[in-house]
């Protein structure tokens, strides 16, 4: 364990040199915030958020999973809480209150009457509110503003590297199984005539997307991680017509939303995950305009040509 | 294929099967003979979208066994005997894919048994067979000059078109197709007939769920009349008159749900 700590705070300062070298082709006014320390591992985490959430927000986009998302992240926050009362890693906790909440709307859906919006709005507003509570007894108000809007400029080595295994963690299980998460994604009904195991597809994924929320808590928290689910996915999904196109692009607004939007919160002295999905938010929508194939104006264009013969 | 000429492909004994409760299929049992050509006839609610579920594994039978050329469905599933083309509401059409890529998922089950380092390259670079497999389902459905388009971008019938290739692309034993000819232009409609004669003619069985008496007249070497039930089955010519359609309309026992118990 504490051989496998090492490598992994030795991989991180290496990719920490790697960044620097980057950042010293900058103009010096912008690299200079980038000489602590604490801005330095701000740096690679939000790139390395940026980047997992970009690539699974390709999935919650096109499997109508966004209100998902919003209910996972906000089922993590007791999870939090139980694990700081505990001593535990937070990432333990919110796992599994996390994975509970999700099993939870399954559970409603399938069994009762109650449709599933209604049923993930019933189930995480529940696990919201008795996080809020456990919290309000234990910490304080700081406390709870950090857990849910995050706080990536105080990102400790241990969360950057709990961060960076999540991350390997994600691209690895994507990769290895690209061509069932691609099928069950487009076409659930074919995977299963196909003979995959659909059940063990569907809660992997939404397994990874706990793992990529947890992730991202403490870069730009529970309430913000949303954004960066739906929005690089739902950019990319305006400017090409091929899925794996859609996530590379998807994990570059990803990354540079977050890049943009940490020198903008160091620049400005604002909050880091508000700049950082506001950046995405101006993304998506000069894809909305500007986009080729899909986008507003050429839409108009075409119509205008086509009016005109 | 190597079967007997008259052994069957798919054996469905004694099957039930509930959807939220209700109960939709009731005691069904068909033999369907391998290479022949069964159409599936019911009206809206008869349970054939039901028994369509039961065969591609996404329900479960609350009673009774289904068998694939003498073994277990699941299995048959993961060896790819059985290939299925769904209706057009059941895809995503604005899904970021290409037609020839879209087609190519038939073959994400086969590719299972491809060599490890082929499997973790992009589908992309797979196998020849697979690309070969692929191209030859477009060029049946007359489809090969769309092959990269995206299939938000095609029209009615080609959505069906590329719907029956994908699962011609499977080079499967069986082929299920769920309403293959509604709402398609009669272009396409010659074309998809044309093309199940030519598999009926290979050797492959077919089983499809239709409203088409006309197609099925001309084509189906079997039918099934179904209503929650299997109400008769036989011939075209005997199936499908007015005496027997009239009957399969007022099949559905009143009574069913006690029956039931």
């Amino acid at each position: 364990m504490q051989a496998f700590e090492m490598l992994g705070l030795s991989l991180v300062e290496l990719l920490i040199n790697a960044l620097m070298v980057i950042v010293g082709w900058l103009p010096e006014s912008l690299a200079a915030p980038f000489q602590y320390a604490f801005m330095q591992r701000a740096l690679l985490t939000s790139i390395l958020v940026g980047a997992i959430c970009g690539m699974l927000s390709c999935f919650v986009v096109l499997k109508r999973w966004s209100l998902l998302g919003d209910a996972i992240s906000h089922a993590v926050l007791p999870g939090v809480a139980i694990a700081y009362l505990l001593g535990w890693p937070f990432f333990v906790g919110a796992f599994i209150t996390g994975a509970l909440t999700s099993l939870g709307i399954g559970a409603i859906e399938r069994h009762t009457r109650i449709k599933s919006d209604a049923a993930m709005g019933l189930m995480f507003t529940a696990a919201f509110a008795l996080g809020i509570v456990i919290i309000s007894k234990i910490a304080s108000n700081t406390h709870l503003m950090h857990i849910l809007f995050g706080n990536v400029l105080g990102v400790q080595p241990s969360a950057l590297l709990l961060t960076l295994f999540s991350g390997v963690l994600a691209v690895v299980v994507v990769a290895l199984a690209y061509r069932p998460l691609l099928l069950y994604t487009f076409d659930p009904q074919q995977a299963q005539a196909l003979g995959f195991n659909t059940g063990l597809i569907h809660y992997g994924l939404i397994l990874l997307l706990t793992l990529t929320i947890v992730a991202s808590l403490e870069t730009v928290g529970i309430i913000l991680v949303v954004a960066m689910l739906i929005t690089p996915g739902a950019t990319a999904h305006l400017l090409t017509d091929r899925f794996a196109v859609m996530l590379g692009l998807s994990v570059g607004v990803g990354v540079l939303s977050a890049v943009i939007g940490l020198s903008l919160s160091v620049t400005f002295d604002v909050a880091s995950g508000g700049a950082i999905v506001l950046v995405a938010t101006s993304l998506f929508l000069l894809a909305l305009l500007l986009s080729p194939s899909h986008g507003l104006i050429a839409r108009q264009w075409r119509r205008q040509r086509y009016k005109n013969g | 294929m190597i079967s007997e000429p008259d052994s069957s492909a798919v054996d469905i004994q004694g099957v039930y099967a509930a959807y939220d409760g209700q109960p939709v299929l009731m005691d069904i049992n068909l033999r369907l003979k391998a290479h022949q050509w069964t159409a599936i006839i019911g009206p809206n609610g008869a349970g054939k979208s039901t028994l369509f579920h039961l065969l591609i594994g996404s329900m479960k039978p609350l009673r009774g066994s289904i068998q694939v050329f003498g073994g277990s469905l699941s299995e048959h599933r993961r060896a790819g005997t059985i290939a299925y083309m769904a209706q057009r509401e059941a895809i995503e059409w604005d899904f970021p894919i290409s037609v020839k890529e879209a087609v190519m998922t038939a073959r994400y089950g086969l590719m299972r048994q491809d060599t490890v380092w082929r499997r973790l390259l992009p589908p992309r670079w797979s196998a020849r067979s697979h690309h070969q497999a692929v191209e030859e389902a477009l060029e049946a459905v007359d489809m090969s000059a769309l092959a990269r388009r995206p299939i938000g971008a095609l029209s009615g019938g080609q959505k069906k078109r590329v719907l029956l290739a994908r699962a011609l692309a499977q080079n499967a034993k069986v082929l299920l197709l769920d309403e293959p000819l509604a709402g398609v232009d009669p272009v396409s409609e010659r074309l998809i007939l044309k093309v199940l004669a030519q598999q009926r003619s290979a050797g492959r069985t077919i089983l499809m769920v239709t409203h088409d008496l006309v197609g099925t007249r001309q084509h189906a070497d079997h039918v099934v009349l179904i209503n929650r039930g299997v109400v008769d089955q036989g011939i075209p010519e005997q199936m499908l008159s007015e005496h027997m359609l009239a009957r399969m309309a007022v099949a559905t026992p009143l009574d069913l749900a006690e029956e039931w118990q």
